[in-house]
């Protein structure tokens, strides 16, 4: 944007800046850092001293030492397998998501069809459909993406259609008044309007997509993270489990700030307005 | 912030789009070529005198509610026209009529020959009092959007507007986003805006209503010898005296509830002259007090 002629003072303006907003950051984690080690020291008291045992609520050390000592063998293997899933499933939900909330946005006719048919969608036992689901399409990665998706793309459609209605109708009235035509509005206008509120679902979104692949994987299948716990749980071997349940929980926040950076790099515009 | 505040105005700038960015865009086409009964002025001539505007008997209710009743008014090609009145007295109505945003329920309106809404649409352009730009568009993004509307590529079409942003006096600021500009720039944006969209009809609804006095003054005396450079059918709606009578060389006077035309005022008052040295003016001062208590009277 600027040119080379502002660089030494930008320069300048920029560095003192940068620094302070690093040390914002450091700040607004501290109290999540420090809940963290809060629930960490409760946790070593409770397993180290109170005597509960290994197979009930395993230390943290043990899990530590578990996650070290079987990631080589089964759990690197099973974190790709149910990343994978996880990822390809929320991808799918995102393009399933949206081509549903643009349908039911451009038309009435659609929205009154198709609506009540997504919301009953949303009241279909996942626990049950998964089985049924892995006897259709055997332990192949199929179910667990239609998991995925049906849990994921619901909250991404609605707050689509709701921020594909956001727009200020006076300036769908300019909009008319400027020569655009449905399309053009819809492209130039409505779509990126709706931008932040896309954004929102996928967050919510983000932090589903794990649950879904583990719901998947319960249901059938020959490796993943929960099909490790499965084999785990017979065994007594919690701390594998817990093991298991820390990735998920690392892989969820991950996906959920990769979405909002995403967003930060794609709607720069909504946060400044905000400010 | 930028707290960058409302440059002064340059003076006496060309306002014709068209004729600064080439060709008129696609889709607008000559006034009057391809309606029925068409308006003054063949293909291709450039239009000089007749009828801009005309109304007769428009009346629109909504429910129960009579928003304007009766309005018959004439607007001359190329000349402006301003309209006062009392809140709520149905001048928003009127121009959202006027540009084809609704129909009335009676009486017709013909802009330079087209009747029907989506003509209308296509001759009038409409600016309301909220400058309305697309947050995440830069200013040359936000003007160049009636271009891109009208199926000019994005390039090509930012290249036009970029021409004129000098004139708009936000030279410098082509690649800002709203935010960061001050009100009266992001209203000179939507005025930018609204003008390269090459329509011959100009509706203006209280255009100036959300800005602070001084800009409000500085973008008056700018629009006023902007359109005295390049004159267009111009209808401005406002509760302000003095900027209906500075702008608008006929001052319609409404009535509240339902909206109805209660005077119309002919402001005759020198070209040359800056905004200051017409509100002294003696028939300027004569006129403002006579709308003004007539206002008073029918609110």
């Amino acid at each position: 944007m600027s040119t080379t002629v502002t660089r030494p003072d930008e320069s300048e303006v920029t560095a003192p800046e940068k620094s302070g907003r690093t040390s914002a950051g450091i700040r607004r984690a501290l109290p999540a850092a420090a809940i963290l080690i809060a629930i960490g020291l409760i946790w070593e008291a409770v397993s180290h001293w109170f005597g509960v045992p290994d197979y009930v609520l395993p230390s943290l050390d043990s899990i530590w030492s578990t996650l070290i000592s079987e990631w080589p063998g089964t759990l690197a293997a099973a974190t790709w397998v149910t990343t994978e899933e996880v990822l390809l499933g929320f991808l799918l939900s995102i393009v399933f998501a949206l081509v549903i909330a643009f349908a039911l946005h451009s038309s009435r006719v659609v929205r009154n069809a198709v609506y009540p048919l997504l919301i009953g969608s949303q009241a279909v036992p996942v626990v049950v459909i998964a089985p049924v689901l892995a006897i259709i399409f055997g332990y192949t990665i199929t179910p667990k993406l239609i998991v995925v998706t049906l849990i994921c793309f619901f909250p991404i459609v609605v707050n689509t259609i709701d921020g594909l209605a956001s727009v200020d109708p006076e300036l769908l009235r300019v909009m008319r008044t400027l020569d655009g035509n449905k399309w053009a509005t819809l492209r130039r206008v409505e779509a990126p309007a709706a931008l932040p509120s896309i954004f929102s679902g996928l967050r919510i979104a983000a932090t589903y997509a794990p649950i879904g692949a583990v719901f998947g994987e319960y249901a059938g299948s020959q490796n993943g993270l929960g099909y490790v716990m499965i084999q785990a749980i017979p065994q007594l071997e919690t701390a594998l489990v817990f093991a298991a349940i820390f990735i998920l929980t690392a892989e969820a926040i991950l996906l959920f700030i990769a979405v909002s950076v995403l967003e930060r790099i794609i709607c720069p515009w909504a946060r400044e307005g905000k400010r | 912030m930028a707290g960058t505040s409302g440059t002064p105005a340059a003076k006496g700038v060309p306002l014709q789009a068209d004729a600064l960015t080439g060709a008129p865009a696609p889709g607008t086409g000559v006034p009057g070529a391809d309606a029925p009964g068409a308006g003054p002025g063949g293909p291709g001539a450039p239009v000089s005198s007749g009828t801009g505007l005309r109304l007769s008997g428009v009346g629109r209710s909504f429910g129960p509610v009579v928003a304007v009743s009766g309005v018959d008014l004439e607007v001359p090609l190329h000349s402006r026209l301003s309209i006062v009145g009392p809140s709520g007295c149905g001048k928003s109505t009127l121009l959202a009529l006027m540009c084809g945003l609704d129909e009335p329920n009676e009486g017709t309106i013909d802009v330079l020959g087209a009747t029907t809404s989506a003509e209308r649409l296509r001759r009038c352009a409409w600016m309301p009092q909220r400058d309305l730009l697309l947050p995440w568009r830069d200013v040359l993004g936000n003007a160049a959007l009636a271009l891109e509307n009208q199926g000019v590529r994005r390039r090509t079409a930012r290249q036009r507007v970029g021409h004129l942003v000098d004139r708009f006096g936000l030279a410098g600021f082509e690649e800002k986003l709203p935010y960061q500009l001050s009100g009266g720039m992001r209203q000179r944006v939507s005025f930018l805006r609204t003008l390269v969209a090459g329509k011959e009809v100009l509706l203006l609804d209280e255009p100036f209503g959300a800005l602070d006095s001084i800009t409000r003054a500085d973008l008056q005396e700018w629009l006023r010898s902007a359109l005295d450079e390049e004159p267009r059918t111009t209808v401005l709606v406002t509760h302000d005296v003095e900027e209906a009578l500075l702008i608008g060389q006929r001052v319609v006077v409404m009535s509240a509830r339902p909206g109805r035309i209660r005077a119309q005022f002919e402001v005759h008052l020198p070209h040359a002259g800056s905004r200051r040295e017409l509100i002294r003016h003696p028939e300027f001062t004569e006129l403002r007090d006579e709308i003004l208590s007539l206002l008073e009277a029918v609110t």
